[in-house]
């Protein structure tokens, strides 16, 4: 492990196909928040130099002072080093277009005075940098750009560099997906990435679609507080109410995705279970295998009918106990001192 | 009659040589990316010449044809990722009326709670972390030192108020990441930010909005755990709002002619907010007398007046023109609407009968130069190039004017707007008014921006009550079953944080045959138009004199970047610009983004 004397510069291209939803999202995070980072909040986290759009402080002309985009032409001469790459928005394929022109640039080129494609900074930086974050549905798997139907070719970075591809400190592809991404997941594996890199922890657990195992490994349906309802067959036909979404459209039964389980934003908020629908949007398939979205789930019939048979019979059941609990054993009351058959003072709750 | 900026006609054009060619790509500190090239007058320290340009494109239009028209609000809430639930919201909107549904009362009311935290989330992280920094101690000490030197030497009038005894210790308070300020109001983001996941969920994508209503579940808990985090927000703000004005106002004081940085002619429109649902039952036919009833008043401002607050009106006025964009015409292509529901004809080039046919191209600021087009609104005689001022001047402006709004914590006078803030925990009641201000500039369209913050946050008490009130009364439905129909035409209009929002769809056969939606940013970042008629951004800053005391080769161009981002651009699509010497950079310091200094 190195002091860290340099800083490990994180250079943030919010130029794929995006909207800018995961930089904004970042700055709702607060385990650890960019705050926490920046000033090395957290033990032994190594110093860092963010370059990133959204917060830059640096504006200046490219023929004045403070160019932001220099760090990227830096990074690209080699001066840079570490260097962390972070991805938002989908990479477009430039190939679809015959003549001259560009879907998406970043920054321009100071020979030919023409925008860099996205994909091109891709192309001269990925090689170079000790990991590849891709940030949000779109630049993991190309999300909402990449719909049928769309004129861009939109693709995910690893579509676009390869699924096994590997940066030179043979990590691969780090995919934190979500619409936007949940904000504590990505300050969450950003600071992870910076453990890593400063020899403090060792490689990233990523699952086959190059996700943090620890944040995707279980379904919003399991960790979704509606999931009672299911169990007893309660399925809401009408939004607005605290049963289970599936006949309305939620997918979370098939989703991998943290949300309802860690909220949105400290603990708020969320989707399932706060009355939205699970549209899917950390998954892959995102959106076309998912539309229409206020459709329930084709797999949601069979078995949300099951549960109406099984969930109807047990929610029978549940309320005679229930009923039973809620009612205080007999010599709490003021008159309850008289004695008793011996059987009552055994009462008890039935599990 | 020029549509631009009056004094343009006054700009003594020389030769070329004493012809600086200055140029920002990408743009920091703004959403999305945008590039500005500039041709700057040195010795008249102004600039003659602006080109915007932005350079992604993603084809929102061409990818929903055919798409069920339930998903709309889901896709387009993804055309933004600061303003997305505007989209959502306005998608919903657009929904409503071409399903003919109308949500229960408490479900509007959860909505305009909802784009309430919204505005005070966007305005606040905007102003204080992303604009304030260019009026902070670092930035005002590398541009104009001797202003920094005069700010700590001046003791702000408001001291008591917001507790800075100097201009000096305010902007320290805004530097990046170390100032107090600055890292209090990223806090606050964060706090506004859960008070919109309550009512939509999850920021800034929604997940419980839907056509007919929320998927909320209302409850006493869900609107006193909004309750208590807006008088929080409302504690904070009774210092922000004196505290902004004591900084904007010593820029006039201390660089005499500030008021002209920024400053474009008075085009302002506004398609309003927060929808009465005593009032808008969503329907075509009504939609100039619900218009009216919004708690933001809709209207459209030239010089000063107020030419016209009827949504119907605006609907028709707006026009999508071409000139220097990557498209190719759509005068060939077929019409989808003739004539709106209540039988008025309708332009070929407005956005229901719009066609987006991308066709890229090499970047020439002679000709094309950006995936932007240029909407403009059709008086009957111009093309105005309507600009919003970063949303909250436009909407302070037309409210006022109309004088419609009275809801007790705001009412709108006719020249001036009345914002009373109730006590919160140590802080008594304050009332707050904005007056019209004497220019559309850069530094009024920012204090508006903080005005604006305190206008929502008085907007949300009221609401707040009136869902209390249903809740106690025991209506608790939030959501309204409605049908698709097949064939359907329909709008919605509403106020994105940055200003102007309308969605335009047409249904045939129950899909998507059209849909347009457009954003605020479109009009503002717009490109010269068929005409040759300048965006706003191109105007504003061609009028923008140079009061920074830098040499060109550390020139930050800090007045020019003030001016783009009084108008809080917003562009999910792309940025470029132009290099005049392409020369290497020598950066003396470590600066970036975000890390302290030393």
């Amino acid at each position: 492990m190195s002091t860290v004397e340099e800083p490990i510069h994180i250079l943030w291209i919010n130029a794929g196909l995006s909207c800018d939803g995961d930089s904004v999202s970042l700055t709702a995070a607060t385990q650890p928040s960019i705050e926490d980072i920046v000033l090395g909040a957290l033990p032994g986290l190594p110093k860092v130099s963010v370059h990133w759009p959204l917060i830059d402080f640096e504006s200046g002309p490219e023929q004045g002072a403070d160019t932001f985009i220099e760090w990227f032409r830096k990074a690209d001469h080699g001066e840079l080093d570490p260097f962390v790459l972070v991805v938002e928005g989908s990479i477009p394929n430039e190939d679809l277009i015959t003549g001259e022109g560009y879907w998406c640039g970043f920054g321009n080129d100071p020979q030919t005075h023409q925008p860099v494609p996205t994909s091109t900074w891709l192309d001269r930086l990925a090689p170079k940098a000790l990991a590849v974050l891709a940030a949000g549905t779109c630049a993991t798997y190309g999300g909402i750009h990449a719909m049928a139907g769309n004129p861009t070719g939109a693709m995910g970075v690893p579509d676009y560099l390869g699924w096994d591809w590997k940066s030179k400190a043979q990590i691969p592809i780090v995919c934190v997906p979500g619409c936007p991404v949940q904000p504590d997941n990505l300050s969450e594996t950003i600071t992870y990435l910076l453990y890593q890199a400063s020899g403090q922890a060792p490689m990233i657990p990523l699952d086959e679609q190059l996700r943090p195992r620890w944040l995707f490994e279980a379904t919003v349906h399991q960790g979704c507080d509606r999931a009672g309802y299911y169990e007893e067959g309660q399925f809401t036909t009408e939004y607005g109410t605290p049963q289970c979404l599936v006949k309305l459209g939620c997918w979370g039964p098939v989703v991998k995705c943290n949300v309802p389980k860690r909220g949105w934003i400290n603990g708020v908020g969320g989707c399932p279970n706060v009355g939205g629908i699970c549209i899917a949007c950390t998954m892959p398939g995102f959106p076309d295998r998912f539309m229409p979205f206020m459709d329930e789930p084709p797999g949601a019939h069979v078995s949300a009918a099951a549960s109406s048979v099984y969930g109807a019979v047990i929610r029978r059941l549940r309320a005679i106990t229930a009923r039973k609990a809620d009612i205080e054993p007999h010599w709490r009351r003021r008159d309850g001192h008289a004695p008793q058959h011996a059987e009552d003072s055994r009462e008890k709750v039935l599990a | 009659m020029t549509t631009t900026s009056e004094h343009r006609e006054t700009e003594a054009r020389g030769s070329d040589s004493h012809l600086l060619e200055m140029s920002w790509d990408p743009i920091t500190r703004i959403v999305g990316s945008l590039g500005v090239y500039t041709k700057i007058d040195w010795p008249a320290r102004r600039v003659v010449e602006c080109h915007s340009t932005s350079s992604i494109f993603r084809g929102y239009s061409i990818f929903m044809k055919d798409k069920d028209p339930r998903d709309a609000h889901f896709i387009t809430s993804r055309i933004c990722g600061i303003c997305g639930d505007n989209h959502a919201t306005c998608s919903v909107y657009a929904q409503n009326m071409a399903y003919g549904v109308k949500p229960p009362h408490l479900g509007e009311w959860i909505i305009n709670l909802g784009e309430a935290a919204e505005y005070m989330f966007d305005h606040n992280i905007y102003q204080e972390n992303l604009v304030g920094v260019d009026y902070c101690e670092k930035m005002v000490g590398e541009t104009n030192p001797e202003v920094l030197e005069q700010a700590r030497r001046t003791e702000s009038p408001n001291a008591d108020q917001h507790g800075y005894r100097t201009i000096g210790d305010i902007m320290h308070a805004l530097n990046p990441i170390e100032g107090e300020f600055y890292r209090e109001a990223l806090a606050m983001s964060r706090v506004t930010r859960e008070m919109f996941c309550l009512m939509e969920g999850r920021h800034v994508h929604p997940s419980t909005l839907y056509p007919g209503g929320v998927g909320t579940v209302a409850s006493v808990q869900l609107f006193t755990d909004y309750l208590t985090r807006l008088m929080r927000y409302i504690e904070f703000l009774k210092r922000v709002v004196p505290m902004h004005d004591d900084l904007f106002d010593f820029f006039y004081k201390a660089l005499p002619g500030y008021e002209e940085v920024g400053r474009r002619r008075v085009l302002l429109g506004c398609w309003g907010s927060f929808n009465d649902p005593a009032h808008c039952d969503f329907t075509y036919r009504n939609m100039a007398d619900w218009g009216r009833h919004m708690f933001v008043t809709p209207g459209v401002i030239v010089d000063g007046r107020l030419v016209t607050n009827d949504l119907v009106d605006i609907n028709l006025g707006i026009r999508i023109l071409l000139g220097s964009s990557y498209y190719d015409d759509w005068a060939d292509q077929p019409m989808f609407v003739t004539n709106d529901p209540l039988g008025n004809p309708v332009d070929r080039h407005h956005p229901w009968n719009q066609h987006t046919i991308p066709h890229p191209g090499r970047r020439d600021f002679d000709d094309k130069y950006s995936w932007v087009m240029s909407p403009r609104w059709f008086d009957g005689m111009d093309h105005l190039p309507l600009d919003t001022g970063g949303g909250p001047i436009a909407r302070l402006w037309s409210t006022a004017l109309s004088g419609l709004v009275d809801i007790g914590y705001v009412r709108a006078t006719g020249s001036s707007v009345q914002i009373t803030l109730p006590k919160s925990a140590t802080v008594g009641e304050r009332t707050f008014e904005w007056m019209i201000p004497r220019w559309s500039n850069a530094l009024e369209r920012n204090r508006a921006r903080t005005y604006f913050q305190a206008y929502a946050a008085a907007c949300a008490v009221y609401f707040v009550e009136q869902a209390l009130a249903e809740v106690r009364a025991g209506h608790t439905r939030t959501w309204e079953p409605f049908d698709v129909p097949q064939d359907a035409v329909s709008c919605g209009f509403t106020e994105a944080v940055r200003g102007v929002l309308s969605h335009h769809m047409v249904i045939r056969d129950g899909r998507i045959a059209n849909y347009h939606p457009y954003p605020p940013t479109p009009w503002n970042a717009s490109v010269r138009d068929v005409f040759g008629t300048p965006g706003p951004y191109e105007d504003a800053v061609q009028n923008t004199p140079i009061f920074e005391k830098n040499p060109p080769e550390s020139f930050k161009g800090i007045d020019i970047m003030r001016t783009v981002r009084s108008f809080d651009p917003c562009l999910p699509c792309g940025v470029h610009m132009h290099t005049g010497t392409g020369r290497t950079l020598e950066v003396l310091h470590t600066p970036h983004a975000f890390t302290p200094a030393g």
